[in-house]
């Protein structure tokens, strides 16, 4: 009778339990999309709609006027382009550099190998700060103005090196003396047999490479000094804080700055909310792989 | 005395066949140490140069002089940090909001990870995931105007909601009183999910034959959250304090410029965006380093003591 009353209670309690569970969640994942959701639905509505108050999670009325008026200043494009190109870049020569300089520090034959590991791991705890950098890019190697400025200070990480170090490393040596049997040396070997075998992890580290380049705009406001120049995200940056978005439609009919901004803001994140779903696991699988050792 | 010679003899030849062997070793190897070399010279130019640049913190920095041509001025750039009137309500507020973010932020994704695990609907918890890690993609540049947008007084939804309940509409970014708790939630509401990834993959790793046991011991989902779950990811979470630690000193540049205002900077106001208004908008060179400098000083010993302690108490620690 106990037992019977006591398996009861247990169901009840994992119900009760189960619901707070998923009301939580539930609550998380609202919270999480609903800024998302207002600023989608002001990009798309008239000025009426969009100065008024109200929650605004889906459009009433539809409105493009916002997006017509992005789309004609010539900036975004331009900055959508270099933001592109800076992408490509700068993840390609990341890819790289972490590919050639992750490969021998996983070797264990390196010569003092755990002395070029201290090298890179140092720069995780300490750096010069922001002036001296700035001085480097702008003064000594005078490379301000110049997509060098963007893409090479920010080529690696050493905690990407360390995780892709550490992928390598769990590659088994058998497979890598046998081809050193066939008369193979370290490049055909890295080329050959270690990078095909890491592609999932190369595939994360690129997709973060890629993420960065797409959100930076520091580095573009420090040393661009042409608008032509200007990445997406610094572009943006003018046009929702600084409000200079003013100038832009002067010409044209009054349109709300605020479904204006949104309009923008839409423009940036739209690509990243395609793509993301599809490469999420890729992102996740990445911090697994960094999880196993720091 | 002939010996004595021999001996030295003999020392100096192993230390020349030491030093041919290091130089063969690595000329052995010199197809590897080829692919190391772009790395040791990114790693020298664009983080041990500026490293190097650092002494200018103790220089009347001129750029034109350069580092070497600019005069010593020993650590008048330091007393300059602690005795005037910017520097300190600057390092207050730092402190103030990390601490509020460590907090306030730390336990978060912890939670998050647990409530996650618990949850049996595959695509219920996907959904989550999915949505929860959706911010973490997106820039503070874009992620401030949102927040920006959601607490507008004027059109907002928080407002709106606010004044739905009888409230009168607050402007938030502009509230010297609201300002910090929206920095500590709205980096909250971006990082707890992403931040769950990794104590997820720690619960993963968990053996269920200890969820067995504990079934078997009559514990309650709760008990076994209690028990088994958080025991186990202790090691976890101890690493994660200290990297959050070590971070304390680091505000997150990115998002604070892009919320900051003239009308909240006495409450918002933090060392990066100082040391960016001093050193690269009024060319203090010399000042800014120092400030600069002081915070990664301060960085490496708070990361370097909470391990040590870490170790010291628990056994995991970062090296």
């Amino acid at each position: 009778m106990t037992k019977k009353y006591n398996k009861y209670r247990t169901r009840i309690n994992n119900k009760i339990f189960d619901i707070v569970v998923y009301a939580i969640l539930l609550g998380v994942a609202i919270i999480t999309i609903v800024p998302f959701l207002q600023v989608a639905t002001i990009s798309l509505s008239p000025a009426h709609v969009a100065s008024s108050y109200g929650l605004h999670l889906f459009p009433k009325e539809i409105d493009l006027n916002g997006y017509k008026s992005i789309l004609r200043y010539k900036t975004i494009w331009t900055s959508y382009g270099n933001t592109i190109m800076r992408t490509v870049l700068g993840t390609g020569i990341s890819m790289i550099l972490y590919v050639t300089g992750a490969y021998p520090l996983a070797k264990k034959y390196l010569p003092h190998r755990k002395f070029w590991t201290l090298f890179v791991i140092f720069t995780m705890y300490f750096s010069g700060g922001m002036i001296p950098m700035y001085l480097l890019i702008n003064n000594w190697l005078k490379i301000s103005n110049t997509i060098w400025a963007l893409v090479l200070p920010g080529a690696m990480s050493a905690y990407n090196l360390i995780i892709v170090r550490n992928f390598f490393e769990s590659i088994p040596d058998s497979l890598e003396e046998s081809a050193r049997i066939d008369g193979a040396n370290d490049i055909t070997i890295l080329f050959k047999i270690i990078i095909p075998l890491s592609k999932p992890c190369l595939a994360t580290v690129s997709l973060w490479c890629i993420v960065a380049h797409w959100n930076s705009w520091f580095d573009c406001m420090l040393y661009m000094k042409e608008e032509s120049k200007y990445v997406l995200q610094y572009t943006l940056q003018r046009i929702l804080i600084d409000g200079q978005v003013q100038d832009i439609n002067l010409v044209d009919v009054v349109v709300n700055t605020d479904s204006m901004k949104m309009a923008a803001l839409m423009v940036s994140i739209i690509p990243i909310i395609i793509v993301y779903p599809f490469i999420q696991k890729y992102f996740t699988s990445g911090v697994m792989i960094g999880a196993v050792k720091g | 005395m002939s010996k004595v010679k021999s001996m030295e003899k003999m020392e100096r030849k192993k230390r020349k066949k030491k030093d041919i062997s290091i130089l063969q070793q690595y000329y052995k190897c010199r197809y590897l140490f080829f692919l190391l070399i772009p790395t040791i010279v990114y790693f020298v130019i664009f983080h041990y140069v500026p490293m190097y640049g650092v002494i200018i913190a103790f220089k009347e920095f001129y750029p034109l002089k350069g580092i070497m041509g600019s005069e010593w001025i020993g650590l008048a750039n330091f007393k300059k940090l602690f005795t005037g009137v910017y520097f300190l309500p600057v390092l207050r507020n730092t402190l103030i909001i990390s601490f509020a973010k460590l907090i306030v932020g730390f336990p978060m994704p912890i939670i998050l990870s647990i409530l996650l695990n618990e949850v049996r609907c595959k695509w219920f918890k996907k959904g989550v995931q999915t949505i929860a890690y959706l911010p973490h993609f997106i820039g503070w540049v874009l992620l401030a105007g949102i927040v920006q947008q959601v607490l507008s007084p004027s059109t907002g939804m928080v407002n709106y909601l606010i004044q739905q309940f009888g409230g009168e509409p607050i402007f938030f970014m502009g509230s010297k009183a609201w300002f910090r708790p929206i920095v500590v939630l709205s980096s909250i509401w971006r990082n707890c999910g992403w931040q769950s990834v990794i104590f997820m993959a720690a619960i993963m790793g968990i053996d269920s034959q200890l969820y067995e046991a504990a079934d078997l011991d009559g514990a309650g989902r709760l008990q076994k959250i209690m028990h088994v779950t958080l025991p186990c990811i202790i090691p976890t979470i101890i690493i994660m304090f200290i990297f959050a630690i070590g971070g304390v000193m680091n505000d997150d540049f990115d998002q604070i410029y892009n919320m900051l205002n003239a009308r909240v900077m006495s409450v918002g106001d933090v060392i990066g965006t100082y040391t960016y208004r001093v050193g690269l908008q009024q060319m203090d060179y010399g000042y800014a380093t120092a400030v600069g400098l002081f915070k990664n000083v301060i960085a490496l010993i708070l990361i370097t003591t909470s391990n040590f302690f870490s170790r010291k108490l628990s056994g995991s620690s970062l090296w």
